[in-house]
């Protein structure tokens, strides 16, 4: 599948923004994040940015983005819509629990609930844009049960990475929130091995006889493509990435998503204040380039079935 | 709403047969299929560079050619066949279900799949839930774009009643395309389907295409092949007629 970067730079920074979101509505309520309203402010513009800028990058895939509107319609039926009407549903509550903590510092009673609510509606947003892949059977890289795990794993991990950061200027030290991001990353590195081991050992069920209901008489294989030129299809669906290129790629999002963060959010929780943020930061930056190229690979490696029209001998 | 209507007892489902024991690959129904939707429901379907190098254009007709059978190699026996693909309207149109903005949808009278191209946003997603390709984006007009089996042809009262056809089904020069109720078994489309064993395209995804491909029949050849080489450079057959054994005689000289 051709990977778009609207779509990369969307899954990736929405992931972490409402990720970051969920663990402030639930740690702050609960006591377990500082209830201080100039961290409610950093914390909530930063949840938001992130969560909206993804939001605004996906309407750049759109060939009409002037009716993205119209997607909050169908959520009786389709993923795409479900996540569009929780994602904004999301920023509802969020709204009142930022007005309530960040004006008046109340973290508790209907504003603590309102916390609640909207890490509940983002994690159902994050559910969401897993299942809009989960959901696509052409699609055997996507359509299968580690997707929507990656998706959770990968955003509670960008989303623990950001608030390790943040919480640093109220916590000069926050030993629990680096041991619990170190927990998230090392779950969503082995959630995204178990995927890559997934997708390497298995194919989709579908081949060229299938496709094409011949075979009786031999095996099947296309003689000559319908065409000379590119198509939309071929462009959309027929994305190829070369196998060397797969394999550095891989090695970069291991080293870049998952083992740089770990080590540097473990130094980060042992380190002093001053050098401690900075290596947060730093963690933060890996991560953003790690996961970036993970979500590339994550739609450079799928392959649609209609390949098998193509040429394609499985996909 | 992209939920699909409920279907009941004898519910009419328009679509295609295509017999590919029949189809020469003369890409026809591609022209004519690009010919009235330029001009149709859909219209337009938008060329870029449509005579000059990396010609890209939108199409709802597209002629593959697959070869079956054989060992490797040339003339190795394989049989070619040339496969026409077009949208196969699907009982279960993922294309539809994952629609978010209910511009797919599908006709509870007679099946067909269509888009409400005015609600359409183009994020592309129907044609990732399509398996057979069936739907394209049109770049120009920035909506996707699909085989609508001519609705504006098969119910057009100013088309004489011989051609309320598809057009690619009244343009085929050797009649290997078939329309009809595939809901009505006794219709002649159902009969063909159910007389030549017609076949669903990736039946294990659970789409329910509607539309039926017709296998190519087995083996046509009763005799050996000819062994091509040996009729060549075989002596000529003198035998018999003594006037063509007199001029066999001279021109050998």
């Amino acid at each position: 599948m051709h990977p778009a970067l609207s779509i990369v730079f969307f899954t990736t920074m929405s992931g972490a923004g409402f990720a970051l979101l969920l663990l402030i509505g639930l740690g702050v309520p609960f006591g377990l994040l500082p209830a201080d309203p100039l961290f409610g402010l950093a914390a909530l513009a930063t949840a938001a940015a992130l969560a909206a800028g993804g939001l605004v990058s996906s309407v750049f895939h759109l060939g009409r983005p002037e009716r993205a509107w119209r997607a909050f319609s169908q959520w009786r039926s389709s993923w795409l819509s479900r996540e569009g009407v929780l994602s904004v549903a999301t920023f509802v509550p969020t709204a009142i629990f930022a007005i309530g903590w960040i004006l008046f510092g109340a973290v508790s009673g209907v504003i603590g609930l309102c916390g609640v609510l909207a890490a509940a509606f983002a994690a159902g947003t994050i559910y969401c844009t897993g299942m809009i892949y989960a959901s696509l059977k052409p699609i055997h890289q996507w359509h299968n049960r580690w997707v929507v795990p990656n998706y959770l794993a990968l955003g509670l991990m960008s989303g623990f990475l950001v608030l390790d950061l943040i919480v640093r200027v109220w916590v000069p030290r926050p030993v629990g929130t680096a041991v619990l991001t170190l927990l998230s990353l090392a779950l969503a590195w082995s959630c995204k091995e178990a995927y890559w081991r997934f997708i390497d050992t298995t194919s989709a069920p579908s081949s060229v006889a299938s496709a094409t209901a011949l075979g009786r008489g031999g095996r099947v294989q296309m003689l000559e493509p319908p065409h000379t030129e590119a198509n939309f299809l071929l462009q959309e669906m027929g994305f190829q990435i070369a196998r060397k290129h797969r394999i550095r790629l891989r090695a970069v999002a291991r080293l870049a998503g998952f083992a740089a963060p770990m080590l540097l959010t473990a130094i980060a929780a042992i380190a002093p204040a001053g050098p401690g943020a900075l290596a947060a930061a730093l963690a933060v930056a890996s991560a953003a380039i790690g996961l970036v190229v993970e979500r590339w690979l994550f739609f450079a490696e799928a392959k649609h079935t209609v390949m098998l029209y193509y040429g394609a001998a499985a996909v | 709403m992209t939920d699909l209507p409920l279907a009941h007892p004898g519910q009419k489902k328009l679509g295609l047969v295509i017999d590919l024991d029949l189809c020469v690959g003369c890409h026809a129904c591609a022209t004519a299929c690009k010919e009235w939707n330029s001009g149709g429901h859909m219209a337009p379907l938008t060329d870029f560079n449509a005579y000059g190098d990396n010609a890209w254009g939108v199409w709802f007709n597209r002629i593959h050619s697959f070869e079956e059978g054989g060992s490797e190699g040339e003339g190795g026996g394989a049989r070619t066949v040339h496969f026409p693909k077009s949208c196969l309207h699907c009982d279960e149109p993922a294309c539809v279900t994952v629609c978010p903005t209910g511009a797919s949808y599908k006709r509870a009278e007679d099946g067909i799949v269509l888009i409400n191209e005015s609600l359409c946003i183009g994020c592309k997603l129907c044609s990732w839930a399509c398996p057979y390709g069936a739907r394209e984006f049109d770049a120009d007009v920035g909506v996707m774009k699909k085989c609508t089996l001519c609705i504006d042809r098969i119910y057009n009262d100013n088309l004489a009643p011989e051609e309320r056809e598809p057009a690619c089904v009244m343009v085929c020069p050797t009649k290997a395309r078939f329309f009809g109720d595939l809901g009505d078994p006794n219709s002649s489309v159902s009969e063909l389907v159910a007389a030549r064993g017609g076949q669903d395209l990736l039946p294990e995804l659970g789409y329910r295409p509607v539309n039926k491909y017709l296998p190519p029949r087995r083996e046509r050849r009763s005799s050996p092949p000819l062994d091509l080489v040996a009729l060549a450079t075989a002596e000529p057959e003198t035998g018999g007629n003594a006037l063509l054994r007199w001029v066999d005689r001279l021109l050998s000289r």
